[in-house]
């Protein structure tokens, strides 16, 4: 202990190193554990980086990164030209917004009326069922839906058919306009019952005793509701409101290729699918390079600019 | 608490329960029609008319299925993609968790960083692809289980559990001489089974569900999984954009059933291991959400 004490007061920095390298090899059980597997998460999440310098790059696969010639911003200066690119982040946006948009709300609104059954049979089995499309894949979603609304004998154009309000049966997944609610609604019916689980675990921990306050002073159900639970519900709320904006380009591409159709392409092509169709169908890799840096700075600039904010708003770290 | 029976809050409950149901009937209704498809003879079902039960009761669609060669073998595959990927990813994950819940460790602060803003920060989806193909890791098994051996997200809900753990259950188990894989697979894992379970749930579904991968890496046919032969049979049906999707499933099957039974019956092979497996996960990973959410 006491030569410890003359070593530190003598060379500190030395002592300081040769001790974090001595407690670096006695931890190197620890470092088997983690190394490896960060290295492997590090080679397929962050080596995709590198590959942005294609974007300024005439790039063709049998020259490669290294051997390619560098062409400035000319794909940037061509995406900006694109009309079709500009469609496509109309898209990406438009459809982002909306699943964010309706899915916030509603989440909310079925949270309250869950909380609000009395019989906890009843709310642990709806809670049940309305968890199943969550764990149910993408393309097992949008065969329903298109089964959903198929022209031939689908259940909605029966429905419909039989209440007499339609002729003919409608083929909506062929309608350009109806592209983005089919998109949300499929979205909804998918996620709606998992994005509650926050809000109710929220719910429960609500102090009862507001609510027999609440009562004691005459309040009734929807009063209860309007001025506890919901106004309980704000901060969770917001902070995930505030994330979800960050996380909203990175919402991924599989809804719309699953759901979409070449009648309706104008409206359901996002920027990832048209990144992959410019780069497998005609094999311009650079400018499908481009579009997707395109999109991770934008996200990137989401995710940072909203971290700022929710940071001002008082939730401590989010990133 | 006191229970008021006035006219407005019998009403609203009334109502309240009437629109839950109606949202449970919602979204079970399509599940129960598919499985009915599937029990209904093929022929028949071209009538329409087939809601909850079957009109004229068959297992053919489902021993259609099986018999054909690709999709008994798409189906060993899924499996045998989720067994792996599952099993691969949940040893990583915990190890990892643990690591970078142990305070004392050096590289806990880096790793941890590397980890978290893996989250926010990706090259995007087209170097992603041509990274895939330059580490030749195009049309093989392997590129369904390495690229998603570890993800933060389900780093994050573990540790935050091992975080919950009292101190003194490690250090008590080093002291006792156990070194860490003993005191990780020993003494931690056994009082984690929640979050295990938990992450478990989140990994084999996710494995169970892939497909993108399939489609954009695996193009050999011998390596095809049951979602993406699933996909592939919805796209032929509705001339979808699917690039390559057209030649698929025997023409044979298809003179056997219609698509229409094919794909309801292919929709509740895909869903029904999925229900039989969540509804007992349910406690488990309601508190592994919130936590994650909590801490995250």
């Amino acid at each position: 202990m006491q030569a410890h004490t003359v070593k530190r007061q003598t060379t500190p920095r030395a002592y300081k190193s040769r001790g974090r390298l001595r407690k670096l090899a006695s931890q190197y059980q620890l470092i088997l554990m983690s190394v490896p597997f960060i290295g492997v998460l590090f080679v397929f999440h962050y080596l995709p980086l590198w590959g942005w310098l294609m974007a300024f790059q005439k790039y063709s696969i049998p020259k490669g990164i290294m051997g390619s010639p560098f062409v400035g911003f000319d794909q940037f200066a061509e995406l900006l030209a694109d009309s079709r690119f500009y469609q496509a982040l109309r898209n990406t946006f438009a459809m982002s917004g909306m699943s964010l948009a309706a899915g916030f709300v509603c989440a909310i609104g079925l949270a309250l009326l869950l909380n609000e059954a009395r019989s906890m049979f009843f709310k642990r089995t709806i809670q049940t069922i309305v968890y199943i499309p969550h764990f149910v894949s993408w393309v097992v979603i949008s065969n329903i839906v298109i089964y959903l609304l198929s022209p031939d004998h689908g259940p909605l154009n029966e429905l419909l058919a039989g209440l007499g309000a339609v002729g003919e049966p409608i083929y909506f997944m062929s309608k350009e306009k109806w592209f983005w609610v089919i998109h949300t609604l499929a979205g909804l019916w998918k996620e709606l019952g998992w994005s509650t689980i926050i809000y109710l675990a929220v719910l429960a921990g609500v102090n009862p005793e507001m609510y027999e306050a609440a009562e004691v002073d005459g309040a009734g159900r929807f009063a209860k509701m309007r001025h506890i639970s919901l106004p309980s519900l704000l901060p969770t709320a917001t902070l995930l409101l505030i994330l979800a904006v960050g996380q909203m380009l990175s919402t991924g591409y599989e809804s719309q290729m699953l759901l979409g159709n070449s009648f309706v392409m104008d409206y359901s092509q996002v920027l990832d699918l048209y990144a992959l169709d410019y780069s497998l169908s005609i094999g311009d890799y650079s400018y499908g390079v481009a579009i997707s840096m395109f999109k991770s700075v934008v996200s990137i600039v989401l995710v940072l600019g909203v971290n700022t904010i929710a940071k001002r708003v008082g939730q401590s770290h989010v990133l | 608490m006191r229970v008021q029976w006035t006219w407005g809050g019998v009403s609203f409950q009334v109502a309240n329960y009437a629109l839950l149901a109606l949202l449970g009937a919602a979204t079970l209704y399509p599940f129960l029609n598919l499985l009915a498809i599937s029990l209904n003879d093929s022929m028949d079902t071209v009538r329409g008319g087939i809601y909850l039960l079957p009109r004229a009761f068959t297992l053919d669609n489902y021993k259609l299925i099986f018999q054909n060669q690709r999709l008994f073998s798409a189906t060993g595959l899924s499996v045998a993609r989720t067994l792996l990927g599952t099993t691969a990813a949940l040893i990583a994950t915990t190890m990892v968790a643990y690591a970078l819940s142990r305070r004392e460790f050096v590289l806990r602060k880096p790793l941890n960083a590397v980890l978290v803003i893996s989250m926010y920060v990706n090259g995007g989806l087209i170097p992603y692809y041509i990274l895939i193909k330059q580490l030749g890791l195009t049309n093989t098994f392997l590129v369904y289980l390495l690229p998603g051996l570890l993800g933060a997200f389900n780093v994050l809900i573990m540790r935050s559990f091992f975080d919950e753990l009292p101190p003194g259950l490690i250090e008590s188990a080093h002291l006792d001489g156990a070194n860490e894989f003993t005191t990780l697979f020993r003494i931690v894992l056994p009082v984690s089974l929640p979050v295990l379970a938990t992450i478990t749930l989140f990994l084999s579904v996710g494995h169970w569900n892939a497909w993108l991968d399939n489609y954009l890496f695996n193009t050999d046919e011998s390596l095809t999984l049951l979602q993406y032969e699933l996909m592939k049979i919805l796209m032929q049906s509705t001339d979808q954009i699917g690039a390559g999707a057209g030649n698929n499933v025997d023409a044979e099957l298809m003179r056997m059933t219609t698509p229409q039974s094919i794909r309801a019956t292919m929709t509740i092979i895909v869903t029904v291991p999925i229900l039989l497996v969540y509804p007992f996960m349910q406690k488990y990973f309601i508190k592994g959400m919130t936590l994650g959410a909590v801490k995250g």
